[in-house]
Parts: C-alpha cells; structure tokens; sequence
C-alpha cells in the first residue's frame, strides 16, 4: 500500500464530521435506491438488469460497428464525431476550436469523462476560462477539490463550507441556507450560460441508430449548457454507445432510480446534431468527442471488459462498506468506490496503486446492485492476481539482477572468486535460505575438496 | 488520425474486422401496459389524466385538469395575473386562446429575441408532445413550434396538454416514437421542477431551471 493511500485513509476515518457527512448522505441515497426498486415499485427490475447487461455486452462486442454507426448518423444530422487518443488531444481539438471561434468563456455540465483528463486545468492554462455549472462541481471548482463521489460531487462539503467557499470566492455575504445558496450559484452562472461561446458536456449514452447524446440530469444546467452557447461539444468515452433509442426504455428506468431513487431523472435530454434548420434555439455547432484514454486496454480479456459496461450510477459506492468508511478523496484517481477499484488499474495499470484491489472484503453487496450486472468481486480477484503476478515478476527480475552482479564482480575480482570457492568448499553455503530453497528441487555437482587453482599452484 | 488507430485497437482486441457486420443484438425490449379493457375509452383517457396529474403533484408540481379550452384559458389568465409570460408557437396554445392572453409574449422566431425575453418573463407557457403518465413526465420536441428556452429560462414553467396525448410511460414513447433524432436536433423529458440535494442532500428547488412547474391537462 502506498503512503499516500494509507495516510487518507487513516485521515478520513479519524474524522468524525465526514464519517457522518458520508455515511448519512450515501445511507440516504442507497435506500432511495432499494424502496425504487422494490418489487411493488419496479416488478420487472431483475429482468431489466439482465436486458442491460445484454445489450451492454453486445455492444461492447461490436464497440467499431456501433461506433462507426454512430458517427455515420451524427454526420447525417449536421454534427461531427473526433476520435481522441488521450487528454492531450482532447484538450487539443478544443482549444483549437476554442481559438478558430474567438470563444474565451466555456460553461460545462458535470462529467465525470472531463475530469479523467483534467480538462480543466488544461483550458485555464492556455487562458480560457471553464466554468462548472452542476451546483456541487461548482463548489468543488471554487474550492479546487476533486468530486468526492460520482453521483453526489460535494458530498462532503457541509453548508458552512459552501457558505465559506462563496463569501471567498464569489465576495458575497456569508450565507449558510441552502436555498440562498443554490440562488446564488444560479444568478452567478446564469450570465455564464449567456455569455459562454461554448458548452461542454459528458454523455450517459450515445445512441448509435440515432446519433444521439443522451444526458441525463436534474438541475437544467446541462440543458443550458447544450443550449444557450453557439456550440455544443460532448465529451463521451466510446463504451458508451449502446445501438437503439429504443434499448432506452431499458437504461434509463434503471439509471435514475440505482443513483437517487428517482423514476426519471428532471431532465433527460437526447441531442442529435446542431439545431435544423426551422428550429428556433439549440447551438450551431455540435461535436461529439469518443475518448480512448485507456479503454481500449480493457478490451482484450473477455472477464475484465465487463468494466466497460458501467453506467455511473454510483450504487456500488452507496451500498460498499468500504466507501462508506474510507470515502471518495481515499481512492487515488477519480473514480471512486468499487467501480473505481476496478476501473482505475485498468486505465492507470495495476502498479499505479497496487493495494486498490485488496481494499475490499468481497462481500459482493455491489455486484447485488449494479443495474448493468458488473460482476465487481470477480474482477477485483482477476485484478489482486495481476497486481501479484507483477509484484512476483519485479521481484524475480530484481532479484536476478542482483544476483548476476554480483556473479560479474566476482569473475572479475580473482581473489574474491578464490574467497567465494573456499567458503563453497568449506562453509555451510548449502544450508543458506535461498540457496537451500534452490537446491531443494535442483541437484547441483557435489562441491570438489580442491579446486582447479589450488591444484595448479602447487603443482 | 486517432479515428483509424482507435478503430484498429478495438478490432484487434474484441476479434473483428473492419465492415464486419454485428452479431445479432438482444431484442428490443419494449412493453406498453395495455388499459383495462372493461373501461371505455374515455375511461382509460381519465385514469390516464389522473394518474399523470398525481405524479406531477407528488414531484411537487401543480396540475389542472380542465374541462374545456375555455377553462384551460381562465386558469391560466389567473396564473399569470399581474406577471409577465411568454408562449410557445404551439399551435394548441393559440387554439386554447392562451397565446393572446394579456401580458403574454408569443410568436417569436429569432432566437436572440427569444433569449432575450425568457431571461426577463416570470413565466414560460408551452404545450407539450406527449406527456407520460406513470412518471408525470412531459415529452418536448424542439421545434418552431417550441423552443427549448421556453421550459428552461423563466422560473416558472407552465404546460397544457390535450388529455389525447398522454402516454402510458416511457416503452409506448419509445413505441410511438423509436427515433426522435429525425424529427428534432433535441427531445426532452421534463419530470418536475428542476431540483439539486447537492449541498448536505437537502432538496432545493429551482435551481437553474423553472422551480415551478405547472400541467394543465386539457379535454
């Protein structure tokens, strides 16, 4: 375990405001979940569960068809599809679009796609300024911290931080109600909304027979940000295609009611293109942005892909023993919980925090309630296995490495390779640990009482 | 181009080849609940009507369910008494007589004016596609007969919907209407005022969309 993960992790246990903070809101949203997906609420659940992880599946196996698919009908729709390798291309196509528009102001809506690839950061160097619209990623954007859980960002935050974070940062009066407060956030960013040139949103789904981005959200800031500015770019990992509108029947009565308990979410919003032509409001431009950034990495093991299918629901944080203690801030990247135990190795490779698989007891109270069926346990031992498996290799790699050093400089030293035969001949080099170890399955040529040289000299 | 690399790096890893036709998706899985069938017709509408009017109140919403255009019109009249408004292009407002409401702003096509004006009115006023009953959802296509600033700039959002097109849920949507993308750039599902618990889970209303929201049912 790293010292930086343990340290956190001793940290946010020692403290008892965020204990409750974490365990009231995520014990909050986790029976929300359970009453809307009781049997008298929702009698078809399990079978929608199973229909989702069906389509996921298949999409995933045929992830170029629907992507390619998908780009077709965007196209067809007057908007335009950027494939991007990694952050830097990302930050590439839109600070280039950024400077060929003359557009300094870019609102974003939450999305969790964005913050992988520090996009922000990346903007606010080159002189743009990028404003979180969603009201906890605003808070945490003023307060500079990372979300501390994928569906509820400022979980951690209590009214008096946020009140403390705008008397700073926004210069108006310390305020601790949290509808005053949610007014104000509102009255700052309902100018950015109009003056932004661009916005900047994720993506839940992208419909590959419609070439549609499907957003799903409950403030109306990602509609704003989709429709006030002249230009719409939506930043989606490509896992995110799934083939038909009508597979949404299917998704979204079971994304809103696994994160909040919700039947639909406020606002469900399914965008396809720039506005045509006899519309009256919507943006000019529409961009869809399909981000590898590590995804395709996953790919190759049948049993590891399944990652891919999650929806961001955040079920698996409310209901894991483990989040509930440790946290969001706890967990090296930004994702949390169990779905981000899984998903961080993947993308950051095991040895960029080996004991993230090994921090979970396996109860499997997540895979109990994914709506997209993840079998997280199975992959977190698939992962424990990888992270041993590299361990053991840098191991035996350093230890060989050592060894043959070691064996140079005693060829090269002849009166240490004359020392070294002495005590082969008459120490008790055979009973050594690793030496032992070695010949316990290895028969090595009995040691001769003289060696060569000896013989030699006296002759 | 990372289009070709990416497209190549997923092939290589699931097993396929470029053009190679997909394997056979999962059936599509859509079900409509059929209606009583020992109701009439009007009876099936109503209980439809009730049940979306009841689930827009429990999302903290108001409703009306009124009888005749006329009724629709006087509740609206006194909704808005003494505010200002703006109404969608929606031909069934007019028809209602909604559109020439005193203090109503209607019949704007340019979209810097229609900015302009949802910023400052109290009220927006639009009609709806279709709405969804058993999620007390409206159903709203972008259009020049409704714009999407409408529903989402004022603080108070007002929709009237002919009774005729209520919806049982979210499958007959889907049934009626398997891909919005080639009829509309954006579709919309409103369920209740815009709302956030983002600071210590307590629900706040309104937050960047209308915190009020208003379904008049009409027929």
């Amino acid at each position: 375990m790293s010292a930086v993960f343990d340290k956190k992790i001793h940290q946010t246990l020692a403290d008892a405001n965020l204990q409750l903070a974490i365990y009231t809101a995520t014990g909050r949203l986790k029976d929300k979940r359970t009453e809307s997906v009781a049997a008298d609420a929702l009698p078809d659940y399990q079978e929608l569960r199973t229909q989702a992880n069906a389509l996921k599946k298949h999409a995933i196996e045929n992830l170029d068809y629907y992507l390619e698919e998908f780009e077709r009908n965007v196209e067809a729709h007057g908007g335009k599809v950027v494939y991007c390798k990694d952050s830097t291309e990302v930050s590439d196509f839109v600070l280039g679009l950024a400077k060929e528009r003359g557009v300094s102001l870019i609102v974003k809506s939450k999305s969790m796609t964005s913050e992988e690839v520090d996009l922000n950061e990346r903007l606010e160097h080159h002189g743009l300024e990028a404003v979180e619209t969603d009201l906890g990623e605003y808070i945490l954007q003023l307060g500079r911290e990372r979300p501390y859980h994928i569906v509820a960002p400022a979980l951690h935050k209590t009214r008096f931080d946020v009140a403390a974070i705008f008397e700073k940062e926004l210069h108006v009066a310390y305020e601790t109600v949290p509808e005053k407060l949610s007014q104000i956030a509102r009255g700052v960013l309902r100018q950015k909304f109009l003056d932004a040139g661009i916005g900047i949103t994720g993506a839940n789904f992208l419909v590959a027979d419609s070439g549609a981005v499907v957003l799903v959200e409950n403030e109306g800031n990602a509609r704003l940000t989709t429709t006030a500015p002249r230009i719409h770019i939506a930043i989606a990992g490509i896992e995110k295609v799934i083939p038909r509108a009508q597979d949404l029947a299917v998704f979204l009565k079971l994304l809103a009611r696994s994160a909040t308990g919700q039947a639909l979410s406020v606002y469900t919003s399914f965008l396809s293109g720039p506005r045509r032509a006899s519309e009256i409001d919507g943006p000019d431009e529409f961009y869809v942005v399909l981000l590898d950034n590590g995804r395709t990495k996953l790919l190759p093991s049948r049993a590891k892909r399944q990652s891919l299918y999650c929806i961001r629901c955040a079920a698996c944080l409310n209901t894991c023993p483990v989040y509930r203690k440790i946290g969001g801030h706890s967990f090296p990247w930004v994702y949390s919980g169990p779905i981000g135990a899984i998903i961080t190795p993947q993308f950051m490779g095991v040895s960029y925090e080996p004991a993230l698989p090994f921090a979970s007891s396996l109860c499997g109270a997540c895979a109990e309630v994914c709506p997209v069926k993840i079998d997280i346990p199975q992959v977190l031992l698939d992962l424990r296995s990888d992270v041993k498996k590299a361990e053991t290799r840098e191991k035996k790699n350093r230890l060989e490495k050592l060894s043959y050093r070691m064996f140079a400089w005693m060829m090269t030293h002849p009166r240490v390779y004359a020392w070294a035969g002495w005590i082969a001949r008459h120490g008790p080099v055979l009973n050594i640990g690793p030496v032992r170890a070695w010949t316990s399955q290895r028969d090595l040529p009995p040691i001769p009482r003289q060696s060569f040289r000896d013989i030699w000299s006296r002759r | 181009m990372s289009r070709e690399h990416i497209l190549h790096r997923i092939r290589t890893a699931i097993g396929r080849s470029a053009g190679q036709p997909p394997g056979v998706a999962p059936p599509v899985r859509i079900r409509v609940p059929s209606d009583d069938a020992t109701l009439s017709v009007a009876a099936r509408v109503s209980a439809r009507v009730s049940t979306m009017l009841a689930r827009v109140e429990a999302l903290a919403g108001k409703t009306y369910s009124a009888a005749t255009p006329d009724d629709a019109r006087a509740f609206i009249a006194a909704a808005i008494a003494g505010k200002t408004a703006v109404a969608s292009n929606a031909p069934f407002l007019a028809e209602c007589g909604i559109s020439n409401l005193p203090g109503v702003r209607t019949g704007i096509a340019d979209r810097e004016q229609l900015r302009e004006c949802c910023s400052t009115v109290d009220i927006g006023i639009t009609s709806a596609d279709y709405a969804l009953a058993d999620t007390g959802t409206l159903v709203m296509l972008s259009s020049p007969r409704e714009a999407r600033l409408i529903s989402l700039l004022p603080p108070a959002h007002i929709a009237v919907v002919p009774r005729e097109r209520i919806l049982s849920g979210l499958d007959e949507l889907f049934s009626i209407l398997p891909k919005a993308a080639e009829l509309t750039s954006s579709m919309v599902l409103i369920t209740g005022p815009s709302r956030t618990a983002d600071i210590e889970q307590i629900l706040v209303r309104g937050v960047h969309g209308p915190g009020e929201i208003t379904v008049v049912a009409v027929g």
